[in-house]
């Protein structure tokens, strides 16, 4: 178990600025979550944590030491790599042998022939064995022991992949999108179970990702990171419910929040396109905002006593649970989508003009620069 | 129809084939005929592939007052029996085996580190160095045959294993053609091993190694092949010494011992020499073909 503190971390790759002075501290056996697009410098600040890439500024600490010069295999972290880096010429078993043999054994007891006869080894190896086999038990590969990764399916070798991580009881673990490549079944799946190892081992992990799903249903905590900043680090409620910014609210649920042109008045009421969408929120600001209400906070209404949007449905999403209706509204200017139940949207279709109503407590606001100005 | 014409192109290509096959063949076909046969029919051109085998009486062992019965053998035997009596084949043999697994083996332990080195790790000038490897590939051994000579001989290091095997146990071609390898290896894996604890140098022969064991083998095929059979640096080192020559000096040394027509006796030491590396090949055939289309040279 390990504090991991990043004390305004920067990476330049020759001009190119990847990460822009973050600052990131990690508490003991916290679970953390690292999300972001594509290519917002996840996988680098990660790989500058494990002391495969060195920063350009900045220090990296574990528990409290700085560690900038200390090599990779020596900061005593594990990571599971997106494509799994098992040694493929070696069985299962083998791969799992690997760290600890590396960490237990001497230098002469790793020695071949020389090893043989040295006194300690073969109690050690008993050792290690004992300790892979527990490894493989939690992890549930006992049967897969003898055979080479080749002969895996990927989420076995994603196991195996945790496994070689797990056996060495680490400091922390660095995971860097290890679910990325299973189907949808096995990702939801793998999400529980690293879960509950992270229950069991209570150990620190750092976890990065690109898929929302996961950060908001594993983390303690999420980072949401983009061009080399962390935007707002905070639980997943709170990142759901009081996004620090417009861009932290996009990228955040599924489907995007929906984002009005608006504008608030003398009063401090918000308006869109001419209807008063709130007025519980007191605006300090008068002038053009940026209104955000997710999905699922509207819905179809009937009646005209409260304010509604008139919109026209373009189409017509069904996921068995949910229906995503796509809607055209301010004479067909803007999009927006409504999440609601198939029973309560069971009699319309593609073209019918609908009047939307929303959750006036859920209402969001974002001025100009992109800042939530409606946070709690 | 569309049958037919396919079938026609089918028999065309491999007449083709085949007559190109022959063409490779045929030395090989007669070397190892005139191995079994006897003088006799060697120089009749008769008697077939394996000739009539009658048995035949060796002059020269009359002439060193042997009884008759002694002399007289198939002339399979005796071609065998004199190509190991005349020359001391089996020394060229071992000798042959000695050279070319010293060099391979020296080769792989210098090339490893230095491709390894040159695919997966920045430093400064690493661009540098591999384009003196590629300038390297360039140059043409026989130019550089003579400075090399002189250098050995001031160490005195001619008529010696050494000589042999020096020269060669830096192979540029090794480093390129592992290197290219490496850089397909991910860079994952490394950054495992490293995290898993692994020093550099265990990466390269506990991780590289054994992954690179297609492109191993694809390049043990070129280096030993190449010095098996090479005769021209054999020659030029090796004067004299029986003891330290390779099977192609063996054999040319062995030609010049003979009596101008006993073909039979040195068809059969070519044999000998050959056999090997036919073996070799027969036995790891489906390894050699994948080494070779790996490193996708003909
Ligand atoms: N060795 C390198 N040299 C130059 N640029 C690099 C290097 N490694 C990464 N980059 C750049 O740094 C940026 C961040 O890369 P990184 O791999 O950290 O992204 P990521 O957030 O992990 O993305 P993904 O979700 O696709 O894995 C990218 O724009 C990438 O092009
Ligand atoms: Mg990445």
């Amino acid at each position: 178990m390990a504090e991991i503190g990043l004390r305004s971390i920067s990476k330049s790759f020759g001009s190119t600025e990847v990460i822009k002075s973050l600052d990131l501290s990690v508490s003991n056996g916290e679970f953390i979550t690292i999300v972001g697009p594509s290519g917002c410098g996840k996988s680098t600040l990660l790989r500058i944590i494990a002391g495969l890439e060195n920063q350009s500024t900045g220090d990296v600490e574990i528990d409290g030491n700085v560690v900038n010069k200390t090599r990779a295999s020596e900061r005593d972290l594990a990571m599971v790599f997106q494509s799994y880096a098992l040694y493929p010429h070696l069985t299962v078993q083998q791969n799992l042998m690997v760290p600890l043999k590396l960490r237990r054994l001497s230098f002469l007891e790793r020695f071949p022939i020389i090893g043989w006869f040295m006194p300690n080894r073969s109690s050690k190896l008993d050792e290690i064995v004992s300790k892979v086999q527990a490894a493989s038990e939690t992890l549930q590969i006992t049967h897969l022991l003898d055979r080479k990764p080749g002969q895996l399916s990927g989420g076995q070798q994603q196991r195996v992949a945790v496994g070689r991580a797990m056996v060495r009881e680490p400091v922390a673990f660095l995971m860097d999108e290890p679910l990325s490549n299973l189907d949808a079944g096995l990702r939801v799946h793998m999400r529980a179970e690293i879960s509950e190892l992270h229950r069991d081992l209570k150990t620190t992990f750092i976890y990065v990702t690109h898929d929302q799903a996961e950060a908001l249903t594993m983390s303690d905590r999420m980072a949401v990171m983009m061009d080399g900043e962390i935007l707002q680090l905070d639980t997943p409620h709170e990142i759901y419910n009081n996004p620090s910014t417009i861009r932290v609210a996009e990228f955040v649920g599924s489907p995007k929040i929906n984002i009005l042109k608006g504008e608030c008045d003398e009063k401090g009421n918000l308006n869109c396109f001419g209807t008063k969408i709130t007025d519980s929120i007191k605006l300090a600001q008068k002038g053009n905002v940026s209104v955000g209400i997710r999905p699922e906070h509207m819905q179809l209404v009937s009646s005209k006593d409260k304010n509604v949007i008139k919109g026209k449905i373009v189409y017509r999403e069904n996921l068995g649970s949910d229906i995503f209706l796509h809607l055209t509204v301010n004479e067909g200017e803007q999009k927006i989508i409504v999440r609601s139940e198939p029973s309560n949207v069971i009699n319309t279709a593609v073209g019918d003009q609908v009047m939307i109503g929303w959750d006036e407590q859920k209402v969001m606001a974002f001025d100009v620069d992109g800042e939530n100005i409606t946070m709690q | 129809m569309n049958k037919r014409t396919n079938l026609g192109s089918e028999v065309g290509k491999h007449i083709i084939l085949i007559i190109g096959a022959l063409v490779v063949i045929l030395p090989f076909y007669l070397m190892l005929s005139f191995s079994f046969k006897s003088p006799a029919e060697i120089q009749s051109i008769s008697g077939g592939f394996f000739g009539a085998q009658e048995m035949m009486t060796d002059r020269k062992c009359l002439k060193a007052e042997r009884s008759e019965e002694e002399c007289t053998m198939l002339p399979i035997v005796y071609n065998y029996t004199a190509a190991f009596k005349e020359a001391p084949l089996l020394r060229y043999l071992l000798n042959g085996v000695i050279v070319t697994l010293s060099i391979f083996a020296i080769q792989v332990i210098i090339a490893l580190p230095c491709a390894y080195a040159l695919a997966k790790l920045n430093f400064w000038g690493r661009d540098v160095v591999f384009g003196l490897v590629i300038f390297c590939l360039l140059i043409p051994v026989h130019a550089i045959a003579l400075p090399l000579y002189l250098m050995l001989a001031k160490f005195g290091l001619t008529n010696t294993f050494a000589a042999l095997v020096i020269p060669w146990t830096i192979s540029v071609f090794g480093i390129f053609l592992m290197r290219q390898f490496f850089k397909t290896v991910p860079d994952d894996l490394i950054n495992a091993a490293r995290m898993d604890g692994m020093s550099e140098f265990s990466i390269v022969w506990k991780v590289m190694l054994p992954t690179a064991i297609p492109a191993l083998l694809a390049f043990a095929i070129f280096s030993v092949v190449a010095h098996w059979n090479d005769y021209y640096w054999p020659r030029i080192v090796i004067t004299g010494d029986q003891d330290l020559m390779t099977p192609p000096l063996g054999l040319r040394m062995f030609k010049s011992d003979m009596d101008g027509n006993e073909y039979g006796p040195m068809m059969a030491a070519a044999t000998v020499i050959v056999a090997p590396l036919v073996v070799a090949f027969l036995l790891a055939q489906r390894r050699f073909i994948e080494g070779i289309t790996l490193t996708g040279m003909k």
